[in-house]
């Protein structure tokens, strides 16, 4: 690690303000994707603003047919949510998939929404409810937001304050565990939520989280897993690496896609 | 059997230090005025030093000194070695180049050190380091050993990359039998290379005493005395009495801290240059290009066998890759610790193998749990299984038909096996395994869309390691003894110092176990004594299943002594013939009488010594042994792997795992046990996950634990572990050794279950859901069901 200065603020805006007089400055949230590369000297910001003492970030509510969680709710509140166990359990099975306890303890949703690591699992499970982020600034639609490996809409200055989600009647995730890191080798997210049905791919992209509009269109025929048998992906575009070749994390979607749904159904 | 004796599955007595956080690692000692020391490495896998330029680093806050290759070649501080000469088919001597602790001229690959920065603090240091300006010519590089012969050349002393063409057996009888087999199984076999990953990284702490000349280093060595020896004779850092070395508590080792390596010796010599303690402390990154790594073989072998399944002879060609230096034991692992164990628990009256040794530009390689012996193992017993499945017999009888029924048998390669009942193992293994049951167990998963395999893997190690004089006659440069020293205080308690060094294994309640029963005092009063060349005179350290086997034995040995001499002071004591003075429960008894005298008791006489004159006994009661086995042991067992494969993803869940181990003598059920999930954990993770991969330009992809993929609870099943008992009769306990086992037998026992399941035999370790989906996709009985 290099030195940096540590800031606590205790507003968003307070949170805000730092980071336009700090152009080198970062947001730290639970510091599990951020702190390693800091100690392997690969980043160097020059100030950390903690997010930790912000009031009103963190917590999962029900309002109207969305739930939202504020974002520095950590992986393993989320997880254990009743809020979620009642009305979007799939949802919680996302965070609850995440690594180990130590980084369930810290992470945050927005954290991993901001960081839109290509293997997380969370951006599966927005995209694949078309979830809305609020930031200080505005909300952004999910289809809108991540715009390719660790890159998302999220301008200078902006903050993620919120997630919301909507309720979907069916949803399910499903997830292979890359072995080494227990990120995402491949996640498939399904949703349903009256005629509008999404499958979220994390893992498996070479610019991260993406839709599979064909396994869409044939789950409204029927939301069925039974609909997906013998429908595939090309191997084009998927993520390449010792792990795991292009065609294998397209198979991957297949078979995880069609688990998904009977899983949704079940 | 007593509460603590022999046999007891008394709990460790190190464990409430480990695990009240009270242990004393090397990164834990601190000596006044200590600097840090942080290694500049090189990013390529193999380029020339065109220039240092340290002049900005040494300008930075904290910074002490930053010394280099040249500094080093200019303090004529000597090469590391490898002590183990291996001589070609030719005649010739193996090559060995130049391992200068700090790179001069060229560097070899990625994690090469050139050069080291000493400062105030681990930051200042790190900060500096980043400031030395290394200018590099990148050289083409070569990681692969099976294209070493033909990629760049590494070593001017070695053409060809080559270190020795060595061989073992009779090539043309093993020619003969080949032409006159009714069946020969063939197989390409890639042994993948490992990255050891104790859990306490290396250290090393030196400081130098400028009034008495004295070096001390603490470092995490599994034999510090062998660490002296080498850094005192060879690198010529100072004389042997003027280094004292510690190996205080270590976390875990496998072979990875045998070995002399670069930074112990830099820090000694800048300890010495600077007037000032040194502390090196890797990190995990670090670690991965810098412990030696382990296997890496290629191999081609073949099984020749009769029209009844009974084997006739095994060849095999090896390539065994060394990485770009020679490691401390490297080249004794690929041959001695390798081609001797291609027989087996069989009978085969033919063997020959040769092994081509090649340098290349990755991390040395050398003994990693097992060494040498999973890699036989894996030759042997994937060929028999594979065999088995070719000619039509069912694995377990092919097996039995070719087990060695008669003690001692004499193997075509060299080795004498003493004790064992194979049959025994296999057969016990079979019902706990409850293999009858396999088919239906298999029909029952397939429908829930999952195939079942089950493997066997019959496997023999030789431990105890080594008789002096038979490891001498094949080039060993040390003897292969284990001395120990057994001292009584007046008031009976027992100090006993040890030349083995524990990092995992329980030596302090094993040993402590021997000496509770055999001098019948209380277990809490005995302390073992390790890892400090100034308090134990000599030792040879852990490795090769060798501490119990060959350190308790010594530890035997001195209590014999201790006997004998404590029966002389009772004499004197009770006023009885010497001869009339036995010696049981902690209690010396005049035969035939009441008059006894207890072991405290005779223990504060020999010190006092008022009962007899000085000149007829010396007083004390203190005794030394060095104990030389007769034999290597040779535990030996059967493993049962039962997977369950997910038809669709090709991923392997180990269900069932049943091993029953023949490991002579057990001192203490409960540690064996653990030592035995241990190995069997390592083993699974050869099998299904660990694969050190580097790239063509030589760098480490697996280069951290985000991609190489250690074993974890949660890929293994509960394991079902039972032994069978035939005592070595190469030692006075029958000890043979439990520490590598299940790092042995596994790989095969998870090879043999997956192709079992997917019916190709064509899987390479790590066999990952990718792998074996893709087996699926090429597998002949797929395509035939197609
Ligand atoms: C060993 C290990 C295993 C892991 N396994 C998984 C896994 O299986 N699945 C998975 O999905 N993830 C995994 N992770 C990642 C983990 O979930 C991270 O914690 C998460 O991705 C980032 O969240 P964080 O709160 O730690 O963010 P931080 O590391 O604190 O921040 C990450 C980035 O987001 C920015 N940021 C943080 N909060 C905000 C905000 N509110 N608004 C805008 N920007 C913000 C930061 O500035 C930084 O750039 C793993 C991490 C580790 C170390």
């Amino acid at each position: 690690m290099y030195n940096f200065t540590f800031h606590r603020p205790t507003t968003v805006r307070q949170a805000a303000g730092l980071l336009a007089r700090n152009p080198e400055a970062k947001l730290l949230a639970g510091g599990h994707s951020l702190l390693p590369v800091m100690k392997q000297r690969l980043a160097q910001p020059s100030a950390l603003i903690d997010l930790s003492l912000v009031e009103g970030l963190s917590g999962v509510e029900l309002k109207g047919r969305s739930v939202v969680i504020g974002a520095m709710s950590r992986h393993a509140d989320v997880a254990a949510s009743p809020v979620l166990a009642e009305h979007l359990p799939a949802l919680a099975s996302v965070p609850g998939a995440v690594g180990d306890p130590q980084v369930r303890n810290r992470g945050t949703i927005g954290g991993s929404v901001a960081n839109n690591d290509p293997n997380a699992d969370y951006p599966a499970a927005v995209l694949g409810l078309g979830a809305t982020i609020i930031t200080n600034k505005r909300r952004i639609a999910a289809d809108d937001f991540f715009t390719g490996m660790f890159s998302t809409a999220l301008e200078e200055g902006e903050i993620i304050v919120r997630v919301a989600f909507p309720i979907a009647k069916k949803a399910a995730y499903e997830k292979f565990k890359h072995p080494a890191s227990g990120f995402a080798l491949v996640g498939v997210f399904v949703s349903k939520r009256g005629p509008e049905i999404r499958v979220a791919v994390t893992g498996a992209g070479a610019n991260g989280v993406f839709r599979v509009k064909s396994f869409e269109e044939a789950l409204k025929k029927r939301f069925a897993a039974k609909s997906l048998e013998g429908l595939s992906i090309p191997a084009t575009g998927m993520n390449a690496d010792i792990h795991a070749s292009a065609e294998y994390r397209a198979h991957l979607v297949g078979v995880l896609a069609r688990r998904a749904v009977a899983k949704a159904t079940a | 059997m007593s509460a603590t004796g022999i046999g007891a599955a008394v709990r460790r007595k190190e464990d409430f230090r480990f695990i009240t956080g009270k242990g004393q690692y090397t990164d834990d000692v601190v000596r006044p005025g200590e600097t840090r020391a942080v290694f500049v490495r090189s990013p390529h896998a193999h380029a020339k030093i065109k220039n240092i330029d340290a002049g900005e680093a040494r300008k930075m806050p904290g910074v002490v000194a930053v010394l280099t290759g040249a500094d080093l070649a200019g303090d004529k501080i000597g090469n590391l070695i490898c002590g183990w000469m291996i001589h070609s088919k030719d005649g010739s001597p193996m090559k060995m180049a130049p391992h200068p602790a700090l790179a001069a001229d060229t560097v070899n690959h990625v994690g090469d050190a050139v050069a080291v920065v000493i400062a105030e603090t681990l930051a200042a240091a790190r900060d500096a380091a980043e400031k030395v300006k290394v200018d590099y010519e990148v050289l083409p590089a070569v990681v692969d050993p099976a294209k070493a012969k033909s990629g760049p050349q590494i070593h001017d002393v070695a053409p060809k990359n080559t270190i020795y063409e060595w061989s073992l057996g009779d090539a043309k009888a093993a020619e003969a039998a080949f032409a006159a087999a009714k069946h020969v199984t063939r197989l390409d076999i890639v042994n993948n290379r490992l990255v050891p990953n104790a859990v306490e990284p290396r250290a090393a702490l030196a400081e130098y005493d400028a009034g008495t000349d004295q070096l001390t280093l603490w470092n995490t060595s599994q034999n510090p005395h062998v660490a002296r020896l080498v850094i005192a004779a060879f690198v010529g850092m100072a004389p042997e009495h003027k280094l004292r070395v510690i190996a205080p508590d270590v976390g875990g080792g496998f072979g990875s801290k045998i070995f002399i390596y670069p930074e112990e010796v830099v820090c000694l010599w800048a300890a010495r240059k600077i007037r000032r303690p040194v502390k090196w402390a890797s990190e995990r990154t670090e670690a991965f290009v810098t412990d030696a790594h382990g296997r890496d073989h290629v191999t081609h072998a073949e099984l020749a066998l009769d029209a009844q399944g009974k084997i006739l002879a095994l060849r095999a060609k090896t390539i065994a890759n060394l990485g770009a230096y020679m490691s401390t034991f490297s080249s004794s692992v690929p041959t001695y610790l390798y081609a001797t164990l291609l027989s087996g628990q069989y009978d085969i009256p033919q063997i020959y193998c040769e092994v081509d040794a090649v340098y290349t530009n990755t991390v040395p390689v050398d003994a990693y749990r097992g060494a040498g012996r999973p890699e036989a193992t894996f030759v042997v017993e994937r060929l028999v299984e594979v065999a088995a499945r070719e000619m039509g017999i069912e694995p377990a009888e092919l097996r039995r038909r070719n087990f060695i029924k008669s003690f001692p048998h004499q193997t075509p390669v060299i080795m004498a096996y003493d004790a064992g009942d194979y049959n025994a193992s296999l057969k016990k293994a079979m019902e706990l395994a409850d293999v009858k049951g396999f088919n239906k167990r298999k029909r029952e998963a397939a429908r829930h869309g999952k195939i079942r395999g089950l493997g066997y893997s019959t496997y023999i190690e030789a431990c105890g390691i080594a008789p002096s004089q038979a490891v001498g006659s094949l080039g060993c440069g040390v003897g292969l003894w284990e001395s120990a020293e057994v001292r009584v205080n007046p008031t009976g308690s027992v100090e006993v110092l040890t030349g083995t060094h524990a990092h995992g294994q329980g030596h302090e309640t094993t040993f402590a176990q021997l000496v509770s029963e055999r001098l019948g005092i209380p277990f809490e009063n005995v302390s073992i004594v390790h890892g400090d060349t100034d308090k134990v005179q000599f030792g040879m350290g852990t490795y090769g299943s060798r501490s119990g086997a060959v350190g308790m034995s010594a530890i035997v040995k001195a209590l014999d002594k201790i006997e004998a001499k404590a029966k002389k002071v009772a004499a004197h004591m009770l006023e009885a013939a010497e001869g009339d003075i036995e010696f049981k429960d902690g209690k010396f008894t005049v035969a035939g009488t009441d008059k006894s005298a207890a072991f405290g008791d005779v223990a504060l006489n020999a010190y006092i010594a008022h009962k007899f004159a000085g000149q007829e006994l010396e007083p004390g009661l203190k005794e030394t042994s060095f104990y030389d086995p007769t034999n290597f042991t040779f535990p030996a067992g059967c493993h049962i792997c039962e997977v369950e494969i997910d038809a669709e993803t090709g991923k392997t869940e180990i269900v069932n795992w049943t091993a029953v181990d023949d490991f002579g003598t057990v001192v203490n059920p409960m540690i064996v046990e653990g030592q035995v999930h241990g190995g069997i954990a390592q083993g699974v993770g050869q099998a299904l996950l660990e694969g050190a991969v580097y790239n063509d330009d030589g760098q480490l992809v697996t280069g951290s634990l985000m991609d190489y993929t250690m074993p974890r609870a949660h890929d293994l099943p509960s394991f079902r572990v039972e032994t069978t008992e035939t005592k070595s009769p190469s030692n006075p306990l029958g000890i043979k050794g439990c520490g590598e086992a299940g790092a042995i037998a596994a790989p095969a026992a998870v090879i043999n279950a997956i192709t079992d399941a997917i019916g190709t035999e064509n899987i390479a370790m790590p066999a990952t859901a990718n792998t074996v989906w893709s087996a699926m996709r090429r597998s002949p009985a797929r395509q035939a069901a197609e």
